[in-house]
């Protein structure tokens, strides 16, 4: 254990002396600190007009603010998580560095769990920033902590899965821009797969969307955790992490 | 320490490494020669457990390179070719990281970061970021880097490329320093570096060992037969010739053409081979002499480890190429 945090707090730091951390810190904090405003706008608009029509149950802050911003965090999660997992092993391959690591008394599952906990700590930051927001909330409302705890749990877990899968796929490659590029249409893909069942509901088309990764993190936007997402996000991020030890594998074979 | 057995390593589209066999005993440091492209990284990954072996056996310490990796990591410091290092990282924080990567206790790993810096005299530059080194310094941390964990065995890919001579030299007087404890196996196609520092010489061309030998032997063996250069002035070149092929132990006898010497005071010149075990320098000297002529030169040619090594390494490549390479190197 002590290797795996060996290499997840180089990893971390890593990401700390280049400008990517402050990048994608700044931009989801741009992007999520939008939606949060247009959506709290909106909030206070219907608010008001309703209060005016004389309708005495007051809207759900956590419906109507809440549940959409994380749903909106994690379809940008998407489009970020690729350019944290990208340099991941592209990197060590490309300097040769990959040669000090695979030549270190250490195990390939405990490069594999550092980096992707490295990553995992580099995106819990990067959500950190979208916390900021949220917390403002409290100030001046009293939305249900819980349903925001189950939406951040989703964020997360989808966020792993995400990068478990491109983290694979920065094994198989020594530059970070095809590792980017690949992880990132293959997220587009898992976005997408769910639009299948829109217009089709024959058993395939179930379940090719089942497939997708947002479906699954709905729920836990609406404050249920059900243990088919869960296990859906799980096996997701084991599946990830043992076809990374498998392409590492692989290296040694081919080299 | 290290014994080899038989080891092949077969890539997609070629054999780097066929069939080698050697033993590297305690405290030994063996240089690994070989034109670019011979086996030697190949070698030394299979030992450092970067790449497994296709066919054949390899260990160290005592312990199967694919069947007991982690403890064969344990005990081997490695020096790739380029240096892994980490640009954005200072040198302290790396060897920090190295340190803990080769399983260091945590309450030793200050003491060797600064005993490792001290001995590779990066020891004022310790907070400088890697990136903006230069080249001669990274490979002194590449080398602290590999000595970190004090380890039994060090394999060093080409320690003293790209560095220029003074480094060269410094790099050098380290891995002596090294020796004793250390067993060491460096690559190089540098050959005095050969002849300066290892106990003991693997000369590998095409993936294949052509001569395992104490850097002595090798000369030795070579000396069985002797070369010499000879340049006489004053003397047509058709009685000098004759002249040395009547001396004893004299087997052929060369010209050669001097890039000065057309119709320049009739200085000739020749390569006298001689039989096996025969010293003929002071009998072609005397008959020199002796016959009126004045000698200008004399000295044995084909006696350096260039010499074994090239002939060693021929293949069809043509010996102009060859020749290039040397002046290259």
């Amino acid at each position: 254990m002590r290797n795996v945090f060996t290499i997840c707090g180089k990893e971390l730091k890593s990401y700390f002396t280049s400008p990517i951390a402050y990048l994608l810190m700044a931009l989801f904090g741009l992007i999520f600190g939008y939606f949060f405003a247009s959506a709290t706008v909106f909030f206070v608009n219907a608010g008001l007009r309703q209060q005016l029509g004389g309708q005495q149950q007051p809207m759900s802050i956590n419906e109507y603010v809440i549940s959409p911003l994380l749903g909106n965090a994690s379809v940008v999660g998407l489009f970020l998580i690729p350019l944290i997992s990208m340099r991941l092993f592209a990197e060590e391959k490309r300097t040769g560095t990959i040669e000090l690591l695979m030549t270190s008394p250490i195990r390939d599952w405990e490069i594999i769990l550092g980096k992707w906990l490295g990553a995992m700590s580099m995106y819990l930051c990067v959500l950190g920033v979208s916390a900021l927001n949220v917390l403002l909330l409290f100030a001046w409302g009293r939305p249900d902590w819980r349903p925001i705890l189950t939406g951040y749990l989703g964020l997360i877990l989808q966020g792993g899965t995400v990068l478990a899968i491109g983290t694979f796929i920065s094994t198989t490659t020594k530059n970070q821009i095809i590792a980017g590029a690949a992880t990132f249409s293959v997220c587009l893909l898992l976005w997408v797969l769910s639009w299948v069942s829109s217009y089709n509901d024959a058993p395939w088309a179930q379940a090719v969307a089942y497939c997708s990764i947002l479906t699954h993190f709905e729920p836990f936007s609406k404050g249920i955790i059900d243990t088919k997402d869960l296990v859906f996000y799980i096996s997701a991020i084991f599946l990830g992490l043992f076809l990374t030890s498998r392409s590492l594998e692989s290296l040694r074979w081919r080299a | 320490m290290i014994k080899v057995e038989g080891l092949t390593k077969r890539y997609a589209r070629n054999v780097a490494v066929k069939n080698i066999s050697f033993e590297v005993g305690q405290g030994e440091i063996v240089g690994f020669l070989g034109k670019n492209g011979a086996g030697k990284t190949t070698t030394m990954r299979v030992l450092t457990c970067f790449l497994p072996p296709t066919a054949g056996k390899a260990s160290v310490a005592g312990f199967d390179v694919l069947e007991q990796a982690i403890e064969v990591k344990k005990r081997i410091g490695y020096l790739p070719e380029t240096p892994p290092l980490y640009p954005e990282m200072e040198i302290a924080t790396y060897l920090t990281f190295v340190a803990r990567l080769k399983g260091i206790p945590h309450a030793e790993i200050q003491k060797r970061v600064d005993e490792v810096c001290e001995r590779t005299a990066i020891a004022d530059v310790k907070h400088t970021i890697i990136g903006k080194l230069s080249k001669g310094y990274r490979q002194r941390v590449g080398l602290a880097q590999a000595i970190i964990h004090n380890p039994p065995v060090l394999i060093l890919d080409e320690p003293t490329s790209g560095l220029d001579p003074e480094q060269q030299r410094e790099a050098r007087q380290l891995i002596a320093s090294l020796s004793g404890d250390h067993t060491i196996i460096l690559s190089t196609h540098i050959l005095s570096e050969v002849e300066q520092s290892c106990t003991k010489v693997i000369i590998i061309n095409n993936g294949e060992i052509v001569a395992s030998d104490s850097v002595a032997n090798l000369h030795h063996r070579r000396r069985a037969t002797e070369s010499v250069h000879v340049e006489v002035a004053g003397a047509p070149a058709n009685q000098v010739r004759q002249r040395l092929e009547q001396v004893a132990g004299v087997a052929s006898v060369e010209g050669v053409d001097l890039p000065n010497s057309a119709g320049n005071d009739g200085l000739v010149s020749f390569e006298v081979h001689s039989l096996e075990n025969y010293s003929v320098r002071p009998e072609l000297a005397r008959a020199i002499v002796q016959s009126g002529w004045n000698l200008t030169e004399l000295r044995p040619v084909g006696e350096s480890l260039e010499e074994i090594f090239l002939e060693l390494t021929k293949s069809e490549t043509p010996a102009v190429n060859k020749e290039e390479e040397v002046v290259a190197q």
